[in-house]
């Protein structure tokens, strides 16, 4: 009976090895403060995956499992044992995520470096990831703030605001990029009055004000959320202290106009865009496959999943060291051009042993581990809508 | 030397905000002074009810506003100030029928009415969390402004500006005209004189024919509007989130020691030092002080006390300062 149970589960055991099903990790904040939109990012990378199982050209005709696990986006203990959970119980070769910048550098630290799993994060944008040494394990298809933080610095020189006050909201993502922002406009012969961190959720915001108003300056800029921010910058237009603002990223949103009233005209800020024929591509699929395209970092999403799959294809297993070494491969020049929907191709070209430049739904190109280039979009705020001046 | 300037400015930055939020927390500090006086606990779940109370009338603004009903230009919220007032007086004397009597009648030490209230404030902050979620609320409308900093700089011709927004207009006006109907009520009516006479000695009063079940009614009445109108007034000045509902019990309960507990007078004092003490220690005082000094003379620092990061602070360490050196208020209270 023992004998027979045993061999019955060796013979399960076998069969399944025979599907050749590979798993790899979602890690996003499906709980906490995204909780909004890491359904829509993981229903995007879920896509990727699911168009390289359909493909049958994946490793020889093997399929991928995805595997979603939380994230928090805040808690980092809880997003170091989903990680863990992922790796040594799901046995996932590869990690999309995670989200946040906190939990993705936690998770990077203790579990996926000591691990030796690779990690891609569609949304953490700190700068801290350029330099932060990790093997060659780390990835992300949103470009880091320090670049956000140059290009929003030269838009202020270039419409003529060389003396600005700045704020950021109190966390590593406010703090990266406020030096990253301060370092370019000190370079380029700018003064900053004053730097003042914010809280976010307060009440209350005319004493940070205030003190912005103090040191003076022409225009003030706020890098934070919509809530924080947005209250600095309604706040700080309301007691007469400023009139121009800049805001990065983290403030884009419909909200924040609705919630900030008439201060908010003709703001001008940054945010990570994509566009182009792989941008259409990705908004056809998501559309044919009922998955929010306009939701943030849906694109990125994709890609990272997309990259994971292809560096497995590229390294012929699907091992997080063969993924590792192949993501900068798939992911850079040479090769054939591969956008969203033609992923099966990118499969072919890889198994016949020709070489891939992955575009994606967001151009993709990757500078070395933990950095990626990133288009950005300027636009400004008009009649309360959002108006693109270009794109850098 | 530009004096309006500087004053103006000051008054922008610092005193209206500072001169509304104290009139905030005066109203909270009134209820802790009161039920510290008569019913002789630390009231914890104040900030709690506080913003039960505040959810309630967001309710009504929100009843009202689907049909159309309000008051233009003054916020709606106004108009549902008496529905919130009806259900925390009911939530208030429904937590003291099944908690706080019972501790009544077993005349239980203050310490235990303490932790009671500690219960009810996790309750209470839960049932909020539960209507309203934990994010923010504005139920702000009408008009925003009395007048913006353009129309001020327009009207005197100054470099500086100076906004009023009608928030901070009605609360300050409020706030007076409540601690006047709350003094006449207490100094003339019976019973406000029979919650004097409760509090200055409980036997002395159930002797003279003074029913102490009445007055624990009339006293948590009395909080439940000190509460809404608190609660509703912070709410159309800075917005309602619940934590910050909460946030609000240490500098109420600042202001309450610091005047005295158990002193009316004292609470309203109280409530207006520290609001300035916390707004005026972190303020940068260069714009002023630029506008004051003489020609050359103009500071290059940001004179600024402490970092704006530090309110709290302030606000700790007045308590600690009054505790350690005049336990008693500056009004001659009773001592925790």
């Amino acid at each position: 009976m023992k004998k027979m149970l045993l061999a019955s589960t060796a013979l399960a055991f076998s069969a399944s090895m025979a599907m050749a099903d590979v798993k790899m990790g979602v890690l996003l904040g499906f709980t906490g403060p995204i909780e909004s939109v890491t359904p829509h990012m993981a229903d995007a990378a879920e896509m990727a995956f699911r168009e390289v199982s359909e493909s049958g050209l994946f490793l020889g005709g093997e399929t991928i499992t995805p595997v979603r696990a939380d994230s928090t986006c805040l808690d980092a203990s809880a997003a170091q044992t989903a990680a863990e959970r992922l790796i040594s119980s799901d046995g996932v070769v590869a990690i999309m995520g995670a989200d946040c910048t906190p939990v993705t550098m936690a998770v990077l630290q203790n579990v996926a470096l000591s691990a030796g799993v690779p990690m891609i994060s569609p949304s953490a944008t700190s700068p801290a990831f350029t330099t932060t040494e990790s093997n060659g394990l780390f990835f992300r298809t949103a470009p880091s703030d320090a670049r956000q933080g140059a290009i929003l610095a030269g838009i202020v020189m270039e419409r003529g605001f060389d003396t600005v006050a700045l704020t950021y909201t109190n966390n590593d993502y406010g703090a990266g990029f406020a030096n990253a922002f301060e370092e370019s406009f000190l370079a380029a012969g700018g003064t900053i009055t004053s730097k003042v961190a914010h809280e976010e959720a307060r009440g209350d915001y005319s004493a940070e004000v205030g003190q912005l108003a103090a040191a003076g300056g022409d225009a003030l800029v706020i890098l934070g959320y919509i809530d924080g921010g947005g209250s600095m910058l309604r706040t700080a237009y309301e007691l007469g202290a400023f009139e121009t603002f800049f805001i990065g990223d983290g403030m884009f949103g419909d909200e924040l106009i609705a919630s900030v009233g008439e201060g908010i005209e003709g703001t001008i800020g940054t945010i990570p865009w994509a566009e182009g024929e792989g941008t259409e591509a990705f908004n056809a699929l998501a559309e044919a496959a009922g998955v929010q395209a306009g939701s943030s970092f849906t694109r990125e999403s994709y890609d990272a999943a997309a990259l994971l799959a292809l560096a497995a294809q590229a390294a012929g297993e699907a091992t997080p060291a063969g993924i590792a070494a192949n993501i900068l491969n798939v992911a850079n020049e040479p090769g054939e051009p591969i956008l969203p929907g033609e992923l099966a191709r990118g499969l072919e070209i890889l198994a016949n042993g020709g070489e891939i430049n992955y575009m994606g739904a967001t151009n993709v190109t990757l500078v070395g581990p933990g950095e990626a280039a990133g288009f950005y979009r300027e636009y400004v705020i008009e009649n309360g809508e959002y108006v693109t001046v270009q794109f850098h | 030397m530009e004096p309006l300037n500087a004053l103006v400015s000051v008054s922008n930055f610092m005193l209206i905000p500072a001169f509304a939020y104290g009139s905030q927390l005066a109203l909270g500090a009134l209820g802790i002074t009161l039920i510290f006086s008569i019913l002789r606990f630390a009231h914890f779940a104040h900030g709690d009810t506080m913003a039960l109370g505040t959810a309630a009338v967001i309710g009504g603004t929100w009843f009202l506003q689907a049909r159309g009903i309000g008051i233009d230009p003054l916020p709606t919220a106004l108009l549902a100030v008496p529905f919130g007032i009806l259900v925390l007086t009911g939530y208030l004397l429904v937590a003291d029928r099944f908690v706080y009597r019972y501790y009544r009648k077993v005349k239980a030490k203050p310490m235990i009415f303490v932790m009671a209230s500690l219960g009810v404030m996790f309750i209470t902050n839960g049932i909020t969390r539960l209507f309203m979620g934990v994010g923010e609320t504005r139920f702000e409308d009408g008009e925003r402004f009395l007048f913006t900093v353009r129309q001020f700089r327009d009207w005197s011709g100054l470099d500086e500006g100076m906004a009023l927004r009608s928030a901070q207009a009605i609360t300050i006006i409020t706030a007076l005209v409540v601690m006047v109907a709350l003094f006449w009520f207490l100094n003339r009516t019976r019973a406000g004189k029979s919650m004097r006479a409760y509090s200055d000695n409980e036997d002395l009063a159930l002797l003279s024919g003074i029913n102490p079940e009445r007055v624990v009614v009339i006293t948590w009445v009395i909080t439940a509007i000190l509460l809404v109108l608190a609660g509703t007034l912070y709410g159309l000045d800075k917005g309602f989130r619940p934590f910050n509902y909460f946030q609000l019990l240490l500098p109420m309960f600042a202001a309450a020691i610091l005047g005295g507990l158990g002193s009316p007078i004292g609470a309203i004092v109280g409530a207006y030092v520290v609001a300035f003490a916390e707004m005026g220690i972190t303020f940068a005082w260069r714009r002023v002080v630029t506008y004051l000094a003489p020609e050359g003379m103009e500071p290059s620092s940001m004179m600024q006390l402490l970092p704006v990061d530090y309110k709290f602070a302030v606000t700790f360490a007045i308590l600690v300062i009054v505790l350690l050196f005049r336990p008693t208020g500056i009004f001659k209270g009773k001592v925790l």
